[in-house]
């Protein structure tokens, strides 16, 4: 295929790597005695401050499938907690819905995103516990048909065939919807933190709950904004609104060199207007006005920031990716 | 099994590129860019999903190396083919979601490039970052060992185009050996900074692409520490699933209100 590309290319063989090698013999670089003006490399510095680690190349869509699986997969886990403590039927089924909506989104984001998009069944050629990536392959085809069969059996109940055997499906339809959506929820912050960017590996054990907080209110803010505006979607929202608040703290005062891409440039940016939405202003609109339009503004506040959010940590990773001298410091602490 | 291995050595590196060119030929690789960088005569500047081999370019002000030129300052030109390390723990094959990336029988560390979808996960897992993406092809590649010319009983391209055995080819234990024979040598002659790289006491647990270099790994772009991903799965997955779980123990506390 590249040959054809390039037909002037010699043949590659035996004889024509002794010629490379002569070639280069014969035109070996003399040493000049010219002064010395261009760049130099001194002390512990990186080569010419070029980086070392390869920035990731996911592109929009992967942000938004990290925004749209916390969200679903926290919804499916609301539909069950609902099913659980007597929730209205209403809220459950729209629960359930957000879920399928997700499941269906989900997947078109993720190939989209591919190099090779034709090739995304490969993704379940094996299973690989030790790669979240494809722990997550796994999860959202488990999570899609869960929440699917889920959906289905809820409605077979409401319509009259609330038989014991569809009774049952869909209780267990529910169960491992819920869990496989608190997975979905969750690995995809194991997915960034167990890699070698410094600022993802850094704060692995930070990005989890941020991720599942973003998950917790973004499926929240979503039924109020389907008009299920009670008690419970307002505490989910307050808890939310708070933990967000606390994290965006936490990152801020996390002044390690490592840390700079959360505070600074466009990640840095994205990243503290992302914190403040969904943190201190979420929470302050849900103290001042518990009106319906009070609620449905924090709501929207809420699920810009944490949309924003997934954006900054990807940006956050290039940025990172980009800065040899934080990761050879968080290496010699080592 | 044995074990193949690159054994790169920085002080006797003339810079002539040879492994570059033969690289790319040998294995098709194609052409990705051209740009006047401006540092010293490095326009290749890093490994990437077209460039397996990567001759560097250090220009340092230093006294002692093996290319001193005669100026006022001190002043030492350094060169370095870099490469893809084939990590005894390698992070690219263990996050590879589609088992692209496979150990082959020769212990590098290869990419089926019929099996490879794209994911771009291996990209962010290497942690010398030399795998990359093909933006038009849309996979990941990088350097292969030359394992179709090995299979056939022949030394990789770019150490057979080498013209000062600047790259040796040979067993892992042999060449680490030499590595620090090599290492020895050079510091009884007053090279005092040189070194072998191979990280052998971090989580990657050495590479079969040793490199003999003067003055600090930084230099060369090389980690000092580095480590495979998968170390930090453990705590990652642990925060995750106890927030997990904490998110629905507050869904169940919302609804049953």
């Amino acid at each position: 295929m590249t040959s054809s590309a390039n037909p002037g290319a010699r043949k590659a063989s035996e004889e024509r790597l002794d010629e490379i090698r002569k070639a280069a013999a014969d035109a070996a670089l003399p040493l000049r005695n010219a002064p010395v003006s261009h760049p130099q490399i001194r002390g512990k510095e990186s080569y010419y401050g070029l980086p070392v680690l390869k920035a990731p190349v996911w592109t929009w869509e992967v942000a938004l499938y990290f925004f749209i699986g916390g969200v679903s997969g926290m919804s499916a886990a609301l539909a069950f907690a609902a099913q659980l403590f007597g929730g209205e039927a209403a809220l459950i089924r729209a629960a359930l819905f957000v879920a399928l909506t997700g499941a269906v989104l989900c997947p078109i984001l993720l190939i989209a995103d591919l190099g090779r998009p034709s090739r995304f069944l490969n993704m379940l050629r094996v299973f690989k516990v030790q790669s979240p990536m494809s722990m997550g392959a796994w999860i959202l085809v488990a999570f899609s048909g869960c929440v699917f069969v889920a959906l289905v059996a809820f409605e077979l109940t409401q319509r009259g065939y609330a038989i014991p055997l569809v009774i049952g499906i869909r209780w267990a339809a529910e169960a491992s919807g819920a869990l496989t959506g608190l997975f979905l929820a969750a690995y995809t912050g194991v997915l960034i933190g167990a890699t070698a960017n410094p600022v993802w590996s850094h704060n692995r054990k930070a990005i989890p709950p941020h991720f599942l907080a973003s998950a917790v209110g973004g499926s929240g803010a979503v039924l109020e904004l389907l008009g299920f505006l009670t008690p419970a979607t307002q505490l989910l929202g307050f808890v939310a609104a708070v933990a967000e608040t606390v994290l965006g703290i936490y990152f801020e005062l996390s002044r390690l060199p490592v840390n700079s891409p959360l505070h600074r440039g466009k990640s840095g940016w994205a990243f503290r207007i992302a914190g403040t939405l969904a943190g201190p202003i979420a929470l302050l609109v849900r103290l001042l006005s518990d009106s319906a339009s009070g609620r449905r503004a924090a709501a929207i506040c809420f699920l810009v920031g944490a949309l924003l959010s997934r954006y900054a940590w990807i940006w956050a990773g290039v940025a990172s990716a980009k800065d040899p001298e934080a990761l050879f410091q968080i290496q010699r602490k080592a | 099994m044995t074990i193949s291995a690159f054994l790169t050595d920085a002080t006797v590196c003339i810079g002539c590129k040879a492994c570059e060119v033969a690289c790319k030929e040998w294995n098709e690789v194609p052409a990705d860019g051209f740009v006047w960088s401006g540092l010293s005569y490095d326009n290749t500047q890093s490994l990437g999903a077209s460039t397996w081999r990567h001759v560097m370019f250090l220009e340092q002000p230093q006294t002692a190396g093996p290319q001193i030129a005669d100026t006022k300052d001190p002043f030492r030109w350094v060169f370095l083919s870099d490469v893809c390390k084939h990590c005894a723990n390698a992070g690219c094959l263990e996050a590879c979601p589609t088992g692209s990336i496979v150990r082959t029988d020769i212990g590098s560390v290869l990419v089926q490039k019929d099996v490879c979808n794209g994911c771009g996960y291996c990209i962010v897992s290497c942690p010398f970052g030399v795998i990359d993406r093909r933006p038009v092809d849309g996979r990941a590649f990088k350097c292969t060992f030359c394992y179709d010319r090995q299979k056939a009983g022949l030394i990789p391209a770019c150490a057979k185009a080498c013209p000062t055995q600047s790259i040796q080819f040979g067993n892992l234990e042999e060449l680490q050996e030499r590595g620090n024979n090599r290492v020895h040598e050079l510091r009884e002659r007053g090279y005092e900074d040189a070194r072998l790289y191979n990280p052998l006491e971090t989580s990657v647990g050495g590479v079969h692409a040793m490199f003999v270099i003067l003055g600090e790994p930084e230099n060369y772009n090389l980690p000092p520490a580095p480590e495979v991903p998968t170390i930090y799965l453990k705590s990652a997955w642990t925060s995750a699933l106890l927030s997990a779980a904490i998110a629905f123990v507050i869904a169940c506390v919302a609804f049953a209100h």
